[in-house]
């Protein structure tokens, strides 16, 4: 069995097979991870940069993991400003780096359409680690990983992602791979958080967090950008979090059961409560392990393609 | 030197003229028109046409020249040559050079710089200083230098209060104020928003912020009773308003630009920097919009806002490549293939769009195809089949999303200022 594309760029047009195919692989590997011993020697010889042009630590260290956990040789190319500020192009660095003869390069970028443009440029498969506010696939694929291990399905499952719709890389490839693989997905957010016509995309759009909470069984809490530039979309973080965070009494008044994931880093008493944070209801610290286990398969079957 | 172009199409909407003809050109003046007899044909240079479409000259009344300050972009020369082989007699370049156009000066070296060739070049001067939007730039020194309209182009003029100077300062020279029309309060995203911004992830940029810079300018020109040229239109929106207020009599005029007419924001799943533009390329509704716009004479003329980039400039991340795309050289085929081919528009409208409308617009007096006349001519085919090859174009830039698409119909000769280009060449005529 092997994957129908030599990249992972986004979950938007990737088959169910495929998916299935990496949700099955990252159990075995899931496997090795809770061994003594977390090392296999799959991916030996193979060179692996991480490109990252945005800081994102628990990214980084994460794909860090998965590829030393199967044996590939991994390097780390951080690079705080784009490359129009830089003075070399980003068409320049990858050529120097393609040059050094690697196999695969995991890219984060504050720019959609990197990783596209990237595969126009270099021979290595490509995996996107979140570009912009298009896509963040791996994140996609551990949350769909940690709601199938938790539930045993994802088929008929209700998902709503709440929060900062429009900024987000993570809602996006959420909903492709939630919807192929059988999912309803809604979102739920304040209207200027919300981008246009996404409901076109075959979801349910949500400004009640208490409707979004009655009628799904599952919650994807994104985290809030707190930097001033994200402010202009909502008055303040008081009325945010008193309209749309996640809380207890929110949570006991639906009267069931509402499974609560978040991608991280979270704010606690914004979007989330700390009660709720650390509470019964949530996996977030099982998203992070099945992480490195969910991108230990998608490097294994991206690496080990003919 | 006698020049003899055999059987030509004669086609001139302003002078009623549509017939088959030949015409004999001497020193740069139309000698003849008609049938050819023995005598006509001695010691001349015959050229066969083949009943190729001969019109007055075409004028691009949109174009970025980038002299002086951007000369690795293109020159005067270089972005004549690509208006020549474009099929244009004309153009009109604007102000967002660097130095801008808001000096005689600046006017004087671009004109010193066209001075010798076959195009001839029109600065438009800025509307402020230095295209700030804060100060009124000389407009009657640049007038007096030989400007045919003013601009801010890249942005709209700034402010209502500095536009309503420029427009009652610039009514004492009867020339346009010509507006991107953009509100740049809403204007900080890279593709028009909708389904495909949303899907791409690139930050979204709103149809509505033109619309609000072309309702303010209507107003605006209403109550001053001014005259406001709209450049690059591109909403549905903003086709609308420019039809209503036509309709009141408001003196607003408009162009779209190839690229408008033939493409929408679904092409960008490439993320291809080369289909980054301001305005974005929007919906297919939008096109529609623009082209029944252009059908029914809301929309003047077509202009290319040719705008030359480097291959460097160009090659980055999609959000931060600069906007614009080069355009004369594939606009006559452009226009023939989307709109005449596609029964939009006929010959006759084509040729109104392209070479009397803007120059009507900018006040410059329109060619005519008559004995005696100076020889200001446009001559192509409209029914030629040819694929776009960029490695051939004469700009100096090559940023176009329309390298090897087919195109049916294509420039053949223009002549203007006793001189004639023809297969690749200039010479004296």
């Amino acid at each position: 069995m092997s994957l129908s594309s030599r990249h992972l760029l986004g979950l938007q047009n990737v088959p169910k097979e495929d998916l299935q195919l990496i949700l099955d692989t990252a159990t075995t590997f899931k496997e090795v991870l809770e061994r003594p011993i977390k090392k296999v020697p799959t991916l030996q010889g193979k060179t692996i940069v991480n490109l990252f042009y945005e800081n994102s630590t628990r990214t980084r260290i994460s794909f860090e993991l998965a590829e030393k956990r199967l044996s590939a040789d991994s390097i780390n190319f951080s690079v705080s400003t784009s490359s129009v500020k830089k003075g070399e192009t980003f068409k320049d660095t990858i050529r120097n780096i393609e040059a050094m003869k690697v196999d695969m390069i995991v890219v984060r970028h504050a720019a959609a359409g990197v990783p596209y443009f990237l595969t126009q440029i270099s021979n290595s498969n490509v995996i996107n680690a979140g570009d912009g506010t298009h896509e963040h696939p791996t994140q996609g694929l551990l949350d769909m990983y940690s709601i199938r291990e938790k539930i045993g399905k994802l088929e008929g499952l209700r998902v709503c992602i709440v929060g900062d719709i429009a900024h987000s890389r993570v809602a996006l490839s959420n909903i492709y791979g939630l919807k192929t693989m059988g999912a309803e997905v809604s979102v739920c957010g304040p209207a200027t958080m919300i981008p246009q016509r996404i409901e076109e995309l075959g979801i349910k759009v949500y400004h009640n967090i208490d409707s979004a909470i009655s009628e799904n069984d599952i919650l994807n809490v994104l985290r809030i950008q707190l930097e001033r530039k994200a402010r202009e979309y909502f008055p303040s973080i008081r009325e945010y979090t008193k309209y749309f965070g996640i809380t207890r009494e929110r949570l006991d008044k639906a009267g069931k059961n509402t499974l609560i994931l978040h991608p991280g880093p979270i704010n606690r008493g914004v979007e989330i409560s700390s009660e709720v944070a650390d509470g019964n209801d949530q996996i977030i610290l099982q998203q992070v392990t099945n992480g490195v286990a969910v991108r230990m398969a998608v490097l294994y079957l991206l690496g080990t393609q003919n | 030197m006698k020049t003899v172009l055999k059987n030509l199409v004669l086609i001139n909407p302003k002078q009623k003229l549509n017939r088959k003809a030949s015409l004999i050109i001497e020193d740069g003046i139309i000698k003849k028109i008609g049938n050819l007899s023995g005598d006509d044909l001695k010691n001349a240079n015959v050229i066969e046409f083949n009943e190729a479409v001969c019109s007055p000259g075409f004028f691009d009344m949109h174009v970025h020249l980038r002299e002086p300050g951007r000369e690795d972009k293109e020159t005067i020369k270089t972005g004549c040559n690509a208006a020549a082989a474009g099929g244009f007699t004309g153009v009109a370049c604007m102000p967002n050079t660097q130095p801008a156009i808001d000096s005689a000066e600046i006017v004087q070296l671009i004109k010193d710089k066209a001075k010798d060739h076959l195009v001839d070049v029109y600065p438009i001067g800025a509307v402020t200083v230095e295209r700030k939007g804060e100060l009124l730039s000389p407009m009657a020194e640049l007038y007096e230098a030989g400007v045919v309209g003013f601009s801010d182009d890249g942005t709209a003029v700034k402010t209502a209060r500095i536009l309503r100077t420029a427009i009652e300062y610039s009514k004492m020279f009867n020339l346009p104020i010509i507006e991107h029309c953009e509100d740049e309060t809403l204007s900080n995203g890279a593709m028009n928003e909708g389904f495909n911004s949303t899907q791409l992830g690139l930050p979204p940029l709103p149809s509505v912020s033109e619309d609000l810079i072309v309702s303010r300018d209507i107003l605006m020109a209403e109550y001053l009773k001014g005259k406001i040229h709209i450049a690059h239109i591109s909403t549905k929106n903003s086709v609308e308003l420019v039809r209503n207020a036509k309709a009141k009599g408001i003196k607003i005029t408009a162009e779209a630009t190839p690229h408008h007419f033939t493409l929408t924001d679904d092409t960008l799943k490439t993320y291809d920097t080369n289909l980054k533009m301001s305005p974005p390329l929007r919906s297919n509704e939008d096109l529609q919009a623009i082209l029944n716009g252009l059908a029914d004479g809301t929309i003047d003329c077509i202009a290319s806002d040719h705008a030359p980039h480097s291959i460097e400039e160009k090659e980055v991340e999609f959000e931060d490549a600069p906007n614009g795309i080069i355009g004369l050289e594939t606009q006559l085929g452009l226009a023939l293939s989307e709109l005449y081919h596609k029964k939009v528009l006929t010959l006759e409208q084509i040729i109104e769009k392209l070479s009397i409308n803007p120059r009507v617009i900018l006040n410059l007096p329109v060619p005519s195809i008559e004995v005696g006349e100076p020889a200001n001519l446009t001559i192509f085919h409209p029914n030629e089949v040819w694929t776009v090859d960029v490695s051939k174009f004469k700009s100096k830039s090559k940023n176009t999303p329309f390298n090897k698409r087919l195109l049916n119909g294509r420039p053949v000769a223009v002549i203007n200022n006793k001189k004639m280009y023809y297969k690749d060449k200039f010479s004296e005529i």
